[in-house]
C-alpha cells in the first residue's frame, strides 16, 4: 500500500508562521561572504553528518546555488529539514571561530535553508552514486529520519531498499511531531518524496507479530531498525485517562494534519523538554489564553534548549518549577482543573510532597510530555537483538546489532536526540550495511 | 641603504596648507573631478565647488558625440557594489558653445577654484590651435589633453589613438604649444608597453605637465544568460574603459614608472582608484601635485571631499607637514629596482596565539600557497630536516570526519554552561610556524582575518646587507680571482 497524499490545512499555516523566515537571495549572498572558509571548520566538525559547511557557503557565494545543495545532500539527504530544526545554536553556529572574533556567527542554519529551498523550487533530482542496480534487498523498519537516511544512501549505492511504517505518512517525526513553525509537514514530504525518486520502495505495514519478522528476514538480507521510540510516558494520577489528556506527540500530530486546529483557552502540559515547549507554544498559536508549564524540578534542570525555552518565555507561557499534578479534575466531557503540589527532590528520580502546598489550576486540555519509553515489545521480537536500558545496543560507528543481519540507528539507539543525529545514525549504519554485503558478495 | 626612518607625529602643526599647485596651475585643495560625468556641465561644477573640490578637470569638450545606453557596467566583490566600473561613455555630448559660455560662468563665480578645460579634437593644427583660444578665451586655467580615451574616439582617429603614439603625442602637443598660454597637461593612456615613451613624447613636445591614468581598456564581465558582455547595447557590447578601486595599484605603478624617470618626469596630476585621503596621501607621496577623482564621486557624490580633505590634514598634523610639498614624492626613493634589495634580510611569521580564533586559514594557505612550514600538530622544541611534521592538511580533514559526533543536549550530556563559546581557542586548533623554515613569505599574515594575530618578525643574520647586484659583482670578482690562482 501507497503511502496516502498531504493536503496541509489552510489555518495552520497562517497561524505557524516561520520561526526563522528565508534569506532574501541579496541577503544570502552578503551572509555566504562573512564566512571565512576555515580549514577543518569547526562548524562541520560539530555537525552530527559532518557537512562540509564552509563548502557549501561559498557556493551560495559564488551563486552556485544548486552545487550548494548537493554539497548538503550528500552529507544530509535531510538538509532540508536539519536547517529548519537543527539547534544551530548549540551545533555548527555554536562551534563558529565568529565567536572569538566577538562576532555574530554566520547564520549556516538559514543559508542551508537558502540552499535547499533553492532546490526543491527547481524540481532537480539526485542522481544515482552507481549505474548498477545490486541484488541484495534491504529493509528498513520505520519511516523516520534514521531510515530515510539509511535508505537514500544504500539506494545511491544500488542497493534495493523498502522502508516500512505503520503510519500513513512517511517520514516520522518530522512529518508528525516537529513544530510547525519549524517544520512544515509538507517540507517534510518533499523530502521523502526525494528518497522516493531515487528508487526507494515505501510501504505502510505494522509488524505485530513474530512470524511477520520472521517473513521479513526471509524476504531481505539486511534489516535496518529505525522504529523510533514508544508511546509517551504516564502520569500514573487519577483522571489522566479522560479525552481532554492529550500527550504531547499526539497533540502536535493532530494539529500538523489538520485534525485539531482550536485548544480550549487554558492548557497545562506537563514537563520541559523540548518536546514540552513545542507542544506549549502550538498551544497558544492554537488560541489558548493560558499556557502553564509544570516542571518537578528547577529551571536550571531543564532538558529543553535554552533558546527553546527564551521562544516560549517570550510566547507568554508561564513555567511552575518542582511542581507535580496530583490528579486531573472533570467531568465526562470536560476538564475543570488540574490539582498540582510543590515538591522536594529528594533522592535522583524521587520527589517528596511538601505538605499542604497543593493548588489548582484551572485548565481544559493537559499534555504530558514526560518522554517517551523504548519501543519493547517489538524490539524484543527481533532475535538477537541487545538492548539495554530501553536502547538497541549497536557499534557505535556501524550501527550494527549484536545480529550481525540487523542494524539500527536514530532515536531507538541514542534514546531521543535530534533529527541530524538520527541521520547520521541512518548513514553511518548504510555505509555498515553496504561493507558488509561488498565484503559477502567478494567471497561469494 | 635604503632609508628605513618611520614618520613618526609630531604635534602641533595646526591646519596644514593643503594649496596645489600642478604646473602653475592652482587650487585651494589638490582634489579635483577628473574629466567625466560628474563634471559635465557648469552646474555641477558649481556644486562640487560648493561641496570642496580644489579644481575640476571639464568633461572633454570636441565636437559633440551620440552616446550609447547602457554605457556603465561594474564589478561587486564580496557584497560591495562597484569595485571597478567600466564605461563606453565617449567625451561630452554637448555643444562646443555652451560647454565654452559654461567655464566663463563658473570662472567668473569661483574665481580661487581650478578648471581644466579636457580637450579632443580631430588630428590638424587647425582644430587644436581653435579649441585651444576657446578655451582660453572662456577662463580655463590650464588645458588637459585627452590622448586617453580607450573606447569609441580612438577609432576616429582620437583619444589613445594619438596616446599610444610618441610621435603623435608630441606633434599634437607641439601644436598647442604654439598657441597655448595656460598650463597644458598632457594625459596618459595606460593602454600601451611603455607608458614612459609617451610621457618623454609629452615633455618633448613641450607640455607643462601630465595627467596619468586614462582608464584601461577592460571588459567587466559577461551576462551567463545571454552571453552579451556588459553592458548591454541592444544585445551587443564593446571594450571599455575600467576604473575605480581595482585599478588603483595599477595606477600607482605606472605614476612611479613615469616620476622616476628624468626623461618623462614633469609636475603630475594622479588618477587611478582614488577615493579616500589616504589613497591620495600615496599618489602624493610618489610625486603627484594634485589627484583626480571620478569614480568614488560616481558612486557616493560630491560630499566624499569633505573626508578627503579632513582626513589629508589630520594625517599631515600627526606627521608634521606644512603643505603639500613637504612629503611630495617622498616614496620615490623607497621604490628600487629588484636586483638593489636586501638579501640578508628574513623575516618569519609570528602567530600570536591570544588572539588565534582557529581558523587556521594560515595553515591551509602556507601548505597549498606557500612553503608548508605551518603547522597544526605541536612539537617540542625545533626539529630538523625538511618534512618536519607529519600530517598534511587532507589527513586532518579525515581524521576529523571519521569523528562521530552528537548533538549535546543539556541533561543527557550534562553540559557545563562555562564551557560554551566564546572560549579561547583550543589548542589543536592554534597553528605553530616552524621557524626554521618559514621563509617569511608573508601569505600568513595576508589571510590571517584577525588584526595583529600573525606578524613578521625580524631575525637578526649577523650578515651586512647585500644586495642581487652586489652579491653577483662579487661572485664574478671570486671567479677572476679563483682563475687567477690556478
Amino acid at each position: 500500500m501507497q503511502h496516502q497524499a498531504f493536503q496541509p490545512h489552510p489555518e495552520i499555516a497562517q497561524r505557524f508562521e516561520d520561526l526563522h523566515p528565508p534569506f532574501a537571495r541579496q541577503a544570502a549572498t552578503i551572509e555566504a561572504n562573512r564566512c571565512l572558509n576555515c580549514f577543518d571548520a569547526p562548524c562541520t566538525a560539530a555537525c552530527p553528518t559532518h557537512i562540509d559547511v564552509p563548502r557549501f557557503i561559498k557556493k551560495i557565494s559564488s551563486d552556485n546555488v544548486h552545487g550548494s545543495a548537493t554539497t548538503i545532500l550528500e552529507a544530509n539527504i535531510l538538509g532540508a529539514s536539519c536547517a529548519r530544526v537543527c539547534p544551530v545554536d548549540v551545533l555548527c553556529e555554536g562551534a563558529c571561530v565568529m565567536h572569538r572574533l566577538n562576532e555574530e556567527p554566520i547564520q549556516i542554519g538559514r543559508l542551508q535553508r537558502h540552499a535547499m529551498d533553492y532546490f526543491y523550487k527547481s524540481g532537480r533530482k539526485l542522481s544515482l552514486k552507481v549505474s548498477e542496480l545490486r541484488p541484495e534487498k534491504i529493509a528498513c523498519i520505520g519511516a523516520g529520519p534514521a531510515s530515510l537516511a539509511c535508505a537514500a544512501e544504500l539506494q545511491q549505492h544500488g542497493f534495493q531498499v523498502t522502508v516500512f511504517d505503520r503510519k500513513p505518512l512517511a517520514g516520522g517525526l518530522n512529518t508528525y511531531g516537529v513544530a510547525e513553525y519549524k517544520l512544515r509537514s509538507v517540507d517534510s514530504l518533499r523530502e521523502v518524496e526525494l528518497v522516493r525518486s531515487l528508487g526507494v520502495n515505501f510501504e505502510v505495514k505494522d509488524f505485530t507479530s513474530q512470524a511477520d519478522l520472521e517473513q521479513l528476514e526471509a524476504d531481505f538480507k539486511i534489516i535496518f531498525l529505525g522504529v523510533g521510540l514508544g508511546p509517551m510516558r504516564k502520569l500514573n494520577i487519577p483522571g489522566e485517562n479522560h479525552p481532554k489528556v492529550v500527550d504531547a506527540l499526539e497533540f502536535i500530530s493532530s494539529y500538523k494534519t489538520g485534525g485539531r486546529i482550536s485548544v480550549g483557552s487554558k492548557v497545562v502540559v506537563i514537563g520541559a523538554g523540548n518536546t514540552a515547549i513545542d507542544a506549549a507554544n502550538a498551544a497558544k498559536r492554537l488560541g489558548a489564553e493560558e499556557v502553564h508549564v509544570l516542571y518537578r524540578r528547577e529551571e536550571r534542570d531543564i532538558s529543553a534548549f535554552s533558546f527553546e525555552y527564551e521562544n516560549a518565555k517570550r510566547a507568554g507561557i508561564q513555567f511552575h518549577w518542582n511542581t507535580i499534578p496530583v490528579a486531573v479534575h472533570h467531568d465526562d466531557m470536560s476538564l475543570a482543573s488540574i490539582e498540582c503540589a510543590q515538591v522536594w527532590p529528594s533522592d535522583k528520580d524521587e520527589f517528596r510532597k511538601i505538605p499542604s502546598s497543593s493548588f489548582h489550576l484551572e485548565c481544559h486540555l493537559l499534555i504530558p510530555a514526560i518522554g517517551q519509553a523504548g519501543l519493547l515489545e517489538f524490539l524484543s521480537k527481533c532475535r538477537g537483538v541487545e538492548l539495554a536500558q530501553e536502547r538497541v545496543v549497536v557499534e557505535r560507528a556501524t550501527g550494527q546489532t549484536a545480529n550481525p543481519r540487523y542494524f539500527a540507528g536514530g532515536d531507538c539507539v541514542n534514546g531521543g536526540r535530534e533529527v541530524v543525529d538520527a541521520v547520521a545514525d541512518g548513514k553511518r549504519a548504510a555505509i555498515g550495511i553496504a561493507n558488509v554485503l561488498q565484503h559477502e558478495a567478494a567471497y561469494a | 641603504m635604503p632609508d628605513t626612518r618611520k614618520f613618526n607625529s609630531v604635534p602641533n602643526i595646526a591646519a596644514p596648507n593643503i594649496a596645489a599647485n600642478v604646473a602653475g596651475i592652482q587650487s585651494p585643495n589638490p582634489f579635483w573631478l577628473a574629466s567625466a560625468p560628474p563634471t559635465n556641465c557648469g552646474e555641477q561644477i558649481m556644486r562640487a565647488f560648493d561641496a570642496g573640490w580644489g579644481g575640476a578637470v571639464w568633461k572633454t569638450i570636441g565636437e559633440p558625440i551620440v552616446n550609447v545606453s547602457s554605457r556603465y557596467s561594474s564589478i561587486d566583490w564580496n557584497g560591495q557594489r562597484m569595485m571597478g566600473l567600466n564605461n563606453i561613455e565617449l567625451i561630452s555630448d554637448r555643444p562646443i558653445e555652451v560647454n565654452l559660455r559654461e567655464i566663463a560662468q563658473v570662472k567668473k563665480l569661483y574665481p580661487k577654484n581650478a578648471v581644466i578645460a579636457s580637450l579632443m579634437v580631430e588630428s590638424t593644427r587647425e582644430a587644436w590651435h581653435a579649441i585651444v583660444k576657446q578655451s582660453e578665451d572662456a577662463g580655463a586655467d590650464g588645458l588637459e589633453l585627452n590622448f586617453g580615451c580607450p573606447h569609441g574616439m580612438s577609432e576616429r582617429g582620437m583619444g589613445s589613438a594619438v596616446g599610444q603614439v610618441p610621435e603623435y603625442a608630441e606633434m599634437i602637443t607641439s601644436w598647442v604649444k604654439e598657441v597655448a598660454s595656460t598650463p597644458v597637461l598632457v594625459k596618459l593612456t595606460p593602454n600601451i608597453t611603455d607608458i614612459r615613451a609617451v610621457a618623454r613624447a609629452a615633455k618633448r613636445g613641450g607640455a607643462d605637465g601630465l595627467s596619468a591614468i586614462n582608464t584601461i581598456n577592460s571588459i567587466t564581465g559577461i551576462d551567463l544568460d545571454t552571453f552579451v558582455p556588459r553592458p548591454n547595447v541592444d544585445g551587443a557590447s564593446s571594450h571599455g574603459g575600467y576604473c575605480g578601486p581595482a585599478v588603483k595599484p595599477i595606477a600607482l605603478n605606472l605614476v612611479q614608472q613615469v616620476m622616476s624617470d628624468p626623461a618623462s618626469m614633469l609636475p603630475l596630476s594622479g588618477i587611478g582608484g582614488i577615493g579616500t585621503w589616504r589613497d591620495a596621501a600615496e599618489f602624493l607621496l610618489l610625486g603627484c601635485s594634485s589627484v583626480q577623482v571620478c569614480t568614488a564621486a560616481m558612486h557616493f557624490g560630491y560630499r566624499i571631499v569633505e573626508d578627503m580633505i579632513d582626513g589629508l590634514q589630520n594625517w599631515m598634523s600627526e606627521k608634521g607637514f606644512a603643505t603639500i610639498e613637504d612629503f611630495r614624492g617622498l616614496s620615490l626613493p623607497r621604490v628600487n629596482e629588484w636586483k638593489h634589495l636586501n638579501l640578508n634580510y628574513k623575516i618569519v611569521a609570528h602567530i600570536h596565539e591570544d588572539k588565534c580564533i582557529g581558523c587556521d586559514l594560515c595553515y591551509t594557505a602556507c601548505w597549498d600557497g606557500a612553503h608548508q612550514c605551518i603547522h597544526l600538530d605541536r612539537v617540542s622544541g625545533p626539529v630538523d630536516g625538511h618534512v618536519e611534521v607529519h600530517s598534511k592538511p587532507p589527513d586532518v580533514v579525515a581524521r576529523s570526519r571519521a569523528e562521530i559526533t552528537v548533538t549535546p543536549i543539556p541533561k543527557l550530556d550534562h553540559l557545563d554552561r562555562s564551557q560554551r563559546l566564546p572560549n579561547a581557542t583550543p589548542l589543536a586548533r592554534i597553528p605553530r610556524v616552524d621557524e626554521t623554515e618559514c621563509v617569511g613569505c608573508n601569505l600568513c599574515s595576508l589571510v590571517c582575518p584577525v588584526e595583529e594575530c600573525i606578524t613578521m618578525e625580524r631575525i637578526d643574520l649577523g650578515l651586512p646587507p647585500q644586495s642581487w647586484e652586489q652579491r653577483t659583482a662579487s661572485q664574478a670578482t671570486a671567479a677572476v680571482t679563483n682563475v687567477g690562482a690556478d
